[in-house]
């Protein structure tokens, strides 16, 4: 018997479950973004039928951190940028567990950007939302990697001489094998998407655009969107890596040319995710990690009868 | 060291192989029921430059390295860099040489490869033999290896001629090889041995020198390892089945270790981007219920300060070991040096609570380990291992009965889901895993994926169920009840009262305190100076947090005046003592060490005697002499 009954738990789940009761309002600004981010995971988790018990959202630090305060699961508010380790590694402790991992542009683009390249390329069976509102919100109002050319703040008085990052462009190259772009003015979009993210079997990444209404009064509210697989404007094949990176580039450009284009950008469905790779050369038991610490008739190895020999 | 001891010490290049040659030499020896102890000494780069090993050999138990060395082995440098005119490294290609006569103590042997060493380069040999009386032994031993197979073999014929010399039986070293070597290379390295060790009898009067390695028996069965082995088989057997890392020079030891063992223990080794991640994938293992470990070296270690302030004040579990090299910064990576002291112990934004020990001996490190692992799951407090590039590397013998300790998986304070079913939560259904009142200041845990657990873990202030707090009750409430774990866990420290050592005549009235793995060698020097009339005690600190105020204070109590020995540059280790106890500076001088070589038992007797007792200067800049407060 499992020491984790949540996991796996047939239930029938109203997004409600996955608003905590005793917590206040969130404390993210009217007409934030964040909002739509809080919205789409909770219907997204009562679609799968996912229990509060057997997901754990983990988040970096900003405006974005707080996306576990708002939503009732097991949660790690974990420090800027490092949402991503330790959300793979307890996914690789106990693989039933639902991960998900959360932060602003900030977090995951520049100061976890290592992090981020490196959960990409290796393919973690976890899906990461990163609430891109091209700006510092929190210590209000500081140039991010996602802030345009040109863009003026406290920081870079000036304008920005930086050209922006291109998360998606990044992502793909790094070797993510789900990635879209979604925005909180777009809430069945977002909630499909993250339905999608977290189905699938490896690193999912959504970008999700949103909109700070504080601090980056000059960006748009990125409205009217496109969707990018839905629009006939916009031919390409999700599955094709070229293809993907295509689009992506386009996708980057127009954002800062007042076109708001979303979607699914890449899809790899055959590639195996890094808990299957592990298993397959041997470096990763079959059985959950975390299950064994509670099975009595597990019997513990020793270095003393494994390992001494070779010292004699 | 002792007139019946053997210090041998095999000198050539990065590469060469000298380390598995000593190795393999330094565990015949001690099959053959001898006590062991080897000291390493080589550069940061993988081909060339001045590499040697010593192994101390002895009848006795030994617990350093000794004070010099009386045989020489020295094969050639097949890496080294020609020398232009000026060069700052000089002639790297006679370094094997010329380089390790300073401590070749008088009436020593040399033996050197002749096919690559030439004396002529090497000024005033000659008249330094003479003066010296040491027993010189030129043998081509790089043409004996061409002959029955490769060049490298020359180390085999190297062992074969200290054989000879030594009166070492040939069996004693040609059935480990037959243990450690291929059939394909056994029958030329043994024909190698063979003829070298004929060669050097014909052709030398292998008697001459007054040098005869010791014999012994051991009482029971001895393993030989490192402290790095031990530091990873006491993460085993405490359950450890998660590490995560980046390579760093001398942590990368354990490391690999683990990652070798790991597998076939259905364990996982996740070689990471950098320790920022190493550190956070531990943490993440740990809290999702796997114990789990990291660790680096002081550059690496110093990444790990974020996370390690998050699982301070996240209260997750999470063994860290650091191996210390000497700094700052990349400073010099394969030297000992204790200087990352106060980097581990404060290393962090905010109040650090945290355990620190720094084992003496490999046996020492595996019990410490295990006791880390204990306290950090229990008490869901960070517990780091502190060693450095000596001990991790080090080789001794050690009883295999230290080993022969049942497994100990137990994930500590830990709730069940049945537990959880009863245990307080709030109007959300979230669990209050961070509870105020305990008795010890542990709240236990739950997991993610257990009914009813679920909670917010956060690196901002929180309240019981874990939502983040400013509010002012509740910040002292819940700092004063992690601060709380640490006074818990110096209690059950000083219940145990296993870890700290005193060595030494009980009513000495001069003391040696020192932390670490400097211990074994202060003890040696502890026994030299009572030969030499003085009355010295030592005290071995291994719990450097919580520190052990009690029985530290009580040592210095007993005692008229201290000396202090730790390889700092700042006294750190005499600056925690007086932080600790509040006073004592005007009773405690110091000796340090950091030109990258660890103390030998004469530095520490000079030290002593010379500077802390007569007042005089020391006589070169090997170490230093810091007086007491007030002097």
């Amino acid at each position: 018997m499992s020491a984790f009954s949540a996991i796996g738990e047939e239930t029938e789940k109203d997004q409600n479950e996955f608003t905590p009761g005793l917590e206040p309002q969130p404390t993210w600004c009217p007409g934030c973004g964040d909002f739509g981010v809080l919205k789409a995971l909770k219907g997204a988790a009562a679609e799968l039928g996912l229990s509060p018990d057997e997901m754990m959202v983990t988040t970096g630090i900003g405006c974005s951190g707080k996306l576990n305060s708002y939503f009732n699961s097991y949660g790690f508010h974990t420090i800027h940028g490092r949402s991503l380790p330790i959300a793979r590694a307890a996914k690789l402790a106990n693989p039933g567990l639902t991960v998900v991992a959360a932060g602003g542009d900030g977090d995951g683009y520049g100061i976890g950007g290592n992090h981020f390249m490196h959960t990409a390329r290796e393919n973690h069976d976890i899906t990461y939302i990163v609430f891109n509102n091209e700006i510092f919100g929190l210590t209000k109002g500081q140039t991010s990697p996602t802030s345009p050319m040109g863009h003026k703040s406290k920081t870079q008085p000036h304008g920005s001489a930086k050209t922006p990052l291109r998360p998606l462009s990044l992502s793909l190259n790094a070797g993510a094998s789900y990635v879209a772009r979604t925005a909180a003015v777009n809430p069945n979009q977002a909630k499909d998407i993250i339905v999608e993210a977290i189905q699938h079997d490896g690193f999912s990444h959504v970008d999700f655009l949103t909109q700070c209404p504080t601090w980056n009064k000059d960006a748009r509210q990125y409205v009217p969107y496109i969707d990018i697989n839905e629009s006939d404007d916009y031919e390409f094949d999700n599955t094709s890596r070229s293809e993907a990176s295509e689009m992506m580039f386009e996708t980057e450009n127009a954002l800062h040319e007042g076109t708001v284009l979303t979607g699914r950008y890449y899809v790899d469905e055959d590639r195996p995710s890094y808990q299957q790779e592990k298993q397959r050369i041997g470096e990763m038991p079959e059985e959950p990690l975390a299950e064994r610490y509670f099975d009595d008739s597990y019997e513990w190895e020793r270095s003393y009868d494994k390992f001494l020999s070779k010292h004699k | 060291m002792t007139d019946h001891e053997l210090i041998w010490r095999i000198a050539g290049g990065s590469g060469d192989g000298i380390a598995s040659t000593s190795q393999n030499f330094a565990k015949a020896l001690m099959r053959a029921g001898l006590h062991v102890f080897t000291h390493r000494h080589y550069p940061s780069r993988i081909r060339g430059g001045h590499t040697y090993t010593e192994v101390r050999v002895s009848a006795d138990p030994v617990k350093s390295r000794g004070d010099g060395y009386n045989f020489l082995l020295s094969l050639g440098d097949s890496f080294a860099r020609n020398p232009s005119e000026g060069a700052y490294y000089g002639n790297e290609e006679i370094k094997p040489l010329s380089e390790n006569l300073d401590e070749l103590v008088e009436g020593g042997v040399i033996v050197y490869d002749s096919g690559l060493l030439d004396t002529d380069e090497i000024e005033d040999f000659d008249e330094r033999v003479e003066e010296n009386d040491w027993h010189v032994f030129d043998i081509d031993l790089r043409s004996i290896a061409r002959e029955h197979g490769r060049e490298v073999m020359r180390n085999t014929a190297g062992v074969a001629v200290t054989c000879a010399i030594a009166d070492i039986e040939p069996d004693v070293i040609k059935s480990l090889m037959a243990d450690a070597m291929p059939e394909k290379i056994l029958e030329p390295n043994l024909e190698v041995f063979d003829d070298a060790y004929e060669q050097v009898k014909e052709e030398f009067d292998v008697d001459a020198p007054d040098i005869t390695a010791p014999t012994g028996e051991h009482d029971e069965e001895q393993v030989l390892l490192s402290g790095s082995d031990a530091i990873a088989y006491g993460a085993i057997d405490e359950g450890c089945r998660f590490i995560s890392g980046y390579p760093m020079t001398p942590w990368t030891e354990v490391f690999v270790i683990m990652s070798q063992n790991l597998p076939e223990l259905g364990g996982i080794s996740e070689q990471v981007e950098d320790e920022i991640a190493a550190a956070a994938l531990a943490m993440g293992a740990s809290h999702a219920g796997v114990k789990a470990m990291s660790g680096s070296s002081g550059g690496g270690f110093s990444l790990m300060s974020e996370p390690l302030g998050l699982a301070e004040i996240t209260e997750t579990p999470i063994v860290l070991v650091e191996a210390m090299r000497a700094g700052p910064s990349t400073g010099m990576p394969t030297k000992p040096e204790q200087s990352d002291m106060e980097h581990v112990l404060y290393t962090s934004q905010g109040d650090s609570h945290r355990v620190v020990f720094a084992p003496a001996t490999a046996a020492e490190a595996y019990d410490q380990t295990r006791k880390a692992f204990k306290i950090a799951y229990e008490y869901q407090i960070p517990a780091i291992v502190l060693y450095d590039q000596k001990l991790g590397g080090e080789l001794s013998n050690v009883p295999a009965s230290v080993f022969d300790e049942e497994p100990n998986p137990d994930l500590g304070s830990v709730l069940t889901e049945a537990e959880l079913a009863d245990a307080p939560h709030d109007d959300s259904g979230k669990y209050q895993r961070y509870q105020h009142d305990t008795e010890d200041g542990v709240s236990p845990r739950s997991l993610p994926g257990q009914k009813g657990g679920r909670y917010l873990a956060t690196g901002n202030e929180h309240m019981p169920a874990g939502h983040i707090s400013e509010d002012p009750d509740n910040r002292v409430a819940q700092m004063n009840r992690r601060m709380q774990k640490v006074e818990s866990i110096r209690a059950e420290l000083d219940e145990d009262g296993e870890f700290n050592t005193v060595y030494g005549p009980e009513d000495a009235d001069l003391g040696l305190i020192t932390f670490g793995s400097q211990q074994g060698t202060v003890e040696e020097a502890a026994d030299v100076l009572n030969e030499n009339g003085h009355s010295v005690k030592v005290l071995g600190v291994s719990e450097l947090m919580p520190f052990p105020k009690d029985q530290v204070s009580a040592f210095l109590d007993s005692v008229d005046e201290a000396l202090v020995v730790e390889m700092t540059a700042s006294a750190q280790f005499r600056g925690l003592v007086q932080k600790e106890l509040g006073g004592y500076g005007d009773k405690m001088s110091s000796l340090l060490k950091y030109n990258g070589n660890p103390f030998e038992p004469h530095d520490i007797v000079e030290g002593f005697e010379t500077a802390l007792l007569e007042g005089e200067e020391l006589p070169d800049n090997r170490t230093k002499f810091v007086p007491k407060v007030g002097e």
